[in-house]
């Protein structure tokens, strides 16, 4: 009734105001009235606007004890990790650290894990990790691996998804700002790497003004079918623009990879203004299969590229880094119809193929449609040359030639575009934050829902695939402002999750994320969950540190550096006793989980450590370096609750002055 | 004896052979922090986990009680089983040669002691592990003892321990049937 009373009162203050407008046109009253009236509107507007909600609880109420339909992987993007929830329930599973140390379970800080994150420039602690990419076969996610680029210091990292921990990071030399990854290929042939700032190729110290003439970008194309042996098979050098995103053709266009960029102006200062000029910047279309026989053909460049591979070995439980000194390069002015550039309305972002391989979506950031590129029209126009001119040798297509159609009047801010499998897209719009679904047989929109605030990606399970599994959408937005208890000036990161079963998108959930949810990528649980390690082999774990048995624990001197085999066990540790270490002496733990069953992590600290803790698994062996400053005797426990005596599990570690005479003694399980 | 009989009490010699092939009893452990169970297969001559490392785990758990260890290479019974088992084959055979239906009932007896001394042998066992704790036992429970059911399910601290027949048990006892079944129709064949 309430509703109804607001409504006939606004009826009525409207035709008072055309009465009044009418009276006195130009005076100052009419402007306020029309003020308080255009704001009385705008709040009713928001009111009507609450999306109806019933039913929604129940789509995504996951009974205690009952399992996700979906894990989702979420970058974190400035946070450098990756979280995976459950969908529908949004829950929190578990953070995987990647690019940035995590303390909780000692990545970045134990000796066993501190090599993943070298580089050329030295060991780097963070990065900033925006799209996470599941393995494909056949063009469908296998749940093999997750795929997730290191933004400010080119990297790629592979997680392995039956550990979900990070086992490999190839570093990408050439690059700045690894954007444009890793998006790979239908059958994880490849894992891309295209580069968002251009640069001087090699790098010189030059006068940035001579971006025109010195800067390139780098795109690589990086081996990746087999774990442990990421490697780029080659890079492609091509005019200084900015990458921005990419995705490979499917079905029929497997064999091509589409990468969009900006800045085709090629300005190197304020880029806002100066990068927004030109009508048209492009979508690179790069011929991959050509690229290969041009490899084969010994058409490339050997170029010095020095660049560090780790890889974490799961039976050492340790990681490992190997320098690669060199890369091969294709210069696209010597490779015929290796790339083609289609240009695309201002300053595309998103860059998406659709299921069947046959539509190229561009988003366009300041566009008003959403081309729609149509593959067989682009080949028909490669053999017809149906060329507008060439940029550093490579030709510019026709748009009127190549373009399927343009969805109109899409909304405000278009930037990616996913598919439900069922023949219709789905377009995240930024500026005025919102879902538009859009049909792939007529171009013409049928569907658009709110979201809060400002979304970047969206998320379809199995969305950027030849097989959308469909049913839900989730939205990762950039802004939360007042959906959430307010927590100071940083408010909570937030993603939304949609109902898209029907003709209409339904929202069903907002759920807090770790740092930005940049991007995400879903599977059925059934694809993972069964293949998941519960404990490794302690007979296979070939750590030369490790401890096979208690009866083997021990301490060694070698000069200054002391070594303890450790073992763990619930609920004791052995030995427990040390003494004989000094001040200024490099202490080693080896510390050995002996349990073999599933969920039974121990931990382990040292009061004055200024490192980390150990979060050891089951079978597995890690290292923790400790330099005692100070006399004395301090204690040493399990840091993760593993039984009913998990307080008892402690020990004690007895440091004596440098030049102290105390010889090294510790218990063994006899005595 | 008639030939019927005599294939009958052969098939039930000659069944004894899955007797080496599955486990006799059953021991399931659950517990809240074990919900996906741990578990013992008694076999004729081990004792293994239901999963690889279940006799590994329950012999952890065990040192919380001051339960021993079980180490199934110092169990005398799983080193003589085997034989025990292949003498009732062997015999069975050599009975149905022999052709002499008084022989089966000493097969018969011979088999009924052995089951009988071996079940008591059996709960002997369990006796012992259950309530020879270690006295630096880390969790002591004044009057509890922790031997595990013969048959049944019995709660222990916070598992929840089963223990049942498993499949050579059955076998063990069809056997037997078949032996009294070939008796009963050697006897109503002659009449």
């Amino acid at each position: 009734m309430a509703e109804i009373s607001k409504q006939i009162s606004l009826f009525y203050l409207l035709i008072k105001l055309g009465v009044l407008m009418f009276k006195n046109f130009k005076s100052k009253l009419t402007i306020m009235i029309l003020f308080v009236v255009s704001i009385a509107i705008s709040g009713c507007g928001k009111e009507s606007d609450k999306p109806d909600m019933t039913g929604a609880a129940a789509k995504v109420y996951v009974a205690p004890g009952e399992y996700d339909e979906l894990y989702s992987f979420m970058s974190g993007g400035f946070s450098g990790q990756v979280s995976v929830y459950g969908l529908p329930s949004g829950r929190m599973l578990k953070v995987i650290p990647v690019f940035s140390v995590d303390p909780e379970k000692g990545w970045g800080f134990t000796e066993e894990t501190k090599a993943m994150l070298n580089t050329t420039h030295g060991f780097i602690p963070w990065d900033d990790a925006h799209h996470p990419e599941l393995s494909q076969t056949n063009g469908e996610a296998d749940g093999r691996w997750l795929f997730i680029n290191g933004n400010n210091t080119p990297r790629v990292a592979r997680i392995d998804l039956t550990t979900f921990r990070t086992t490999e990071i190839l570093e990408i030399p050439n690059s700045a700002g690894n954007h444009s990854s890793p998006f790979l290929t239908e059958n994880t042939e490849y894992v891309v790497a295209g580069t968002r700032f251009s640069v001087p190729i090699p790098q010189e110290d030059v006068e940035i003004d001579k971006y025109k003439e010195k800067f390139k970008g780098a795109i690589s194309f990086i081996k990746a079918n087999e774990q442990g042996k990421m490697e780029i098979a080659f890079q492609i050098l091509m005019p200084g623009f900015n990458y921005d995103l990419s995705r490979a053709g499917k079905g029929k266009s497997h064999g091509w990879s589409f990468f969009s960029c900006y800045n085709s102006e090629q300005s190197n200062t304020l880029l806002e203004v100066n990068a927004s000029q030109n009508d048209k910047d492009f979508i690179a279309a790069i011929n991959w299969k050509k690229a290969e026989e041009y490899v084969k053909a010994g058409k490339f460049r050997e170029m010095d590229a020095e660049h560090y591979h780790n890889v974490y070995n799961e039976n050492s439980h340790s990681a490992k880094s190997e320098i690669i000194k060199k890369v091969k390069v294709l210069l696209p002015s010597e490779c015929p119809d290796l790339v083609f550039l289609m240009p695309t309305p201002k300053s595309p972002h998103g860059c998406d193929v659709d299921p069947s391989g046959e539509f190229i979506v561009g988003g366009g950031k300041l566009a008003t449609v959403i081309p729609v590129f149509s593959y067989d029209k682009m080949l028909k126009a490669i053999s017809d040359k149906k060329f507008d001119k060439n940029i550093e040798g490579i030709p510019v297509l026709n748009y009127e030639s190549i373009i399927a159609g343009e969805v109109e009047k899409p909304g405000l801010g278009p930037l990616h575009t996913e598919f439900d499998g069922n023949g219709f897209a789905y377009t995240s719009m930024f500026v005025s934050s919102e879902i538009v679904k859009w049909s792939l047989k007529d171009f013409k929109v049928v569907d658009r829902v709110p979201t809060y605030y400002s979304i970047g990606h969206l998320m379809i399970p199995g969305g950027n695939t030849r097989k959308p599994y469909g049913k839900y959408v989730v939205a990762l937005n950039k802004i939360t402002k007042d959906r959430y208890l307010p927590t100071g000036p940083e408010l909570t990161q937030s993603a939304q999750l949609y109902d898209i079963s029907g003709e209409k998108m339904k929202l069903l959930l907002d759920f807090p994320t770790i740092g930005e949810p940049h991007y995400a990528q879903a599977i059925e649980a059934s694809k993972i969950k069964d293949k998941s390690k519960q404990f490794y082999k302690i007979e296979e774990n070939t750590n030369p540190y490790k401890t096979a048995t208690e009866a083997d624990a021990k301490v060694v001197r070698e000069g200054n550096t002391v070594h303890i085999y450790m073992t763990s066990t619930r609920s004791h540790f052995m030995p427990d006793n040390i003494e004989g270490v000094k001040v200024g002496d490099e202490v080693l733990f080896h510390v050995t989980n002996l349990e073999q069953d599933w969920d039974v992590p121990h931990g382990f600290s040292i009061l004055g450590n200024n490192n980390s803790e150990l979060l050891i698994m089951p079978g597995e062996t890690q290292t923790l370096r400790f330099i005692p400053k100070k006399p004395g005797v301090i204690p040493f426990y399990c840091t993760d609750f593993c039984s009913a005596l998990h307080q008892e599990m402690q020990g004690y570690l007895r440091i004596s002055p440098a030049n102290s005479p105390v010889k090294l003694k510790w218990n063994t399980p006899s005595n | 004896m008639k030939k019927n009989a005599r294939m009958i009490f052969g098939i039930a010699s000659l069944l004894l052979v899955l007797v080496y092939f599955f486990p006799i009893w059953d021991i399931k452990l659950k517990a809240p922090q074990y919900p996906e169970g741990l578990g013992l297969n008694i076999n004729i001559s081990s004792i293994t986990g239901h999963k690889k490392n279940d006799l590994n785990s329950i012999n952890n758990l065990n040192h919380y009680i001051g339960m021993k260890k079980i180490e199934p290479s110092s169990i005398n019974e799983l080193k003589i089983m085997p034989f025990i088992i292949g003498f009732f084959i062997a015999f069975g055979l050599i009975i149905v040669l022999l052709n002499k239906r008084v022989l089966i009932w000493v097969w018969l007896s011979l088999l009924t002691i052995v089951t009988i001394v071996g079940l008591y042998d059996f709960y002997k066992w369990e006796y012992e592990y259950g309530h020879e704790l270690s006295p630096l036992a880390i969790i002591k429970i004044p009057g509890q003892d922790y031997q595990p059911p013969f048959l049944g399910t019995q709660q222990l601290l916070n598992f929840t321990a089963t223990s049942l027949p498993h499949i050579s048990a059955y076998v063990l006892t069809l056997s037997v049937i078949l032996a009294i079944l070939a008796i009963v129709i050697d006897k109503k064949e002659k009449i």
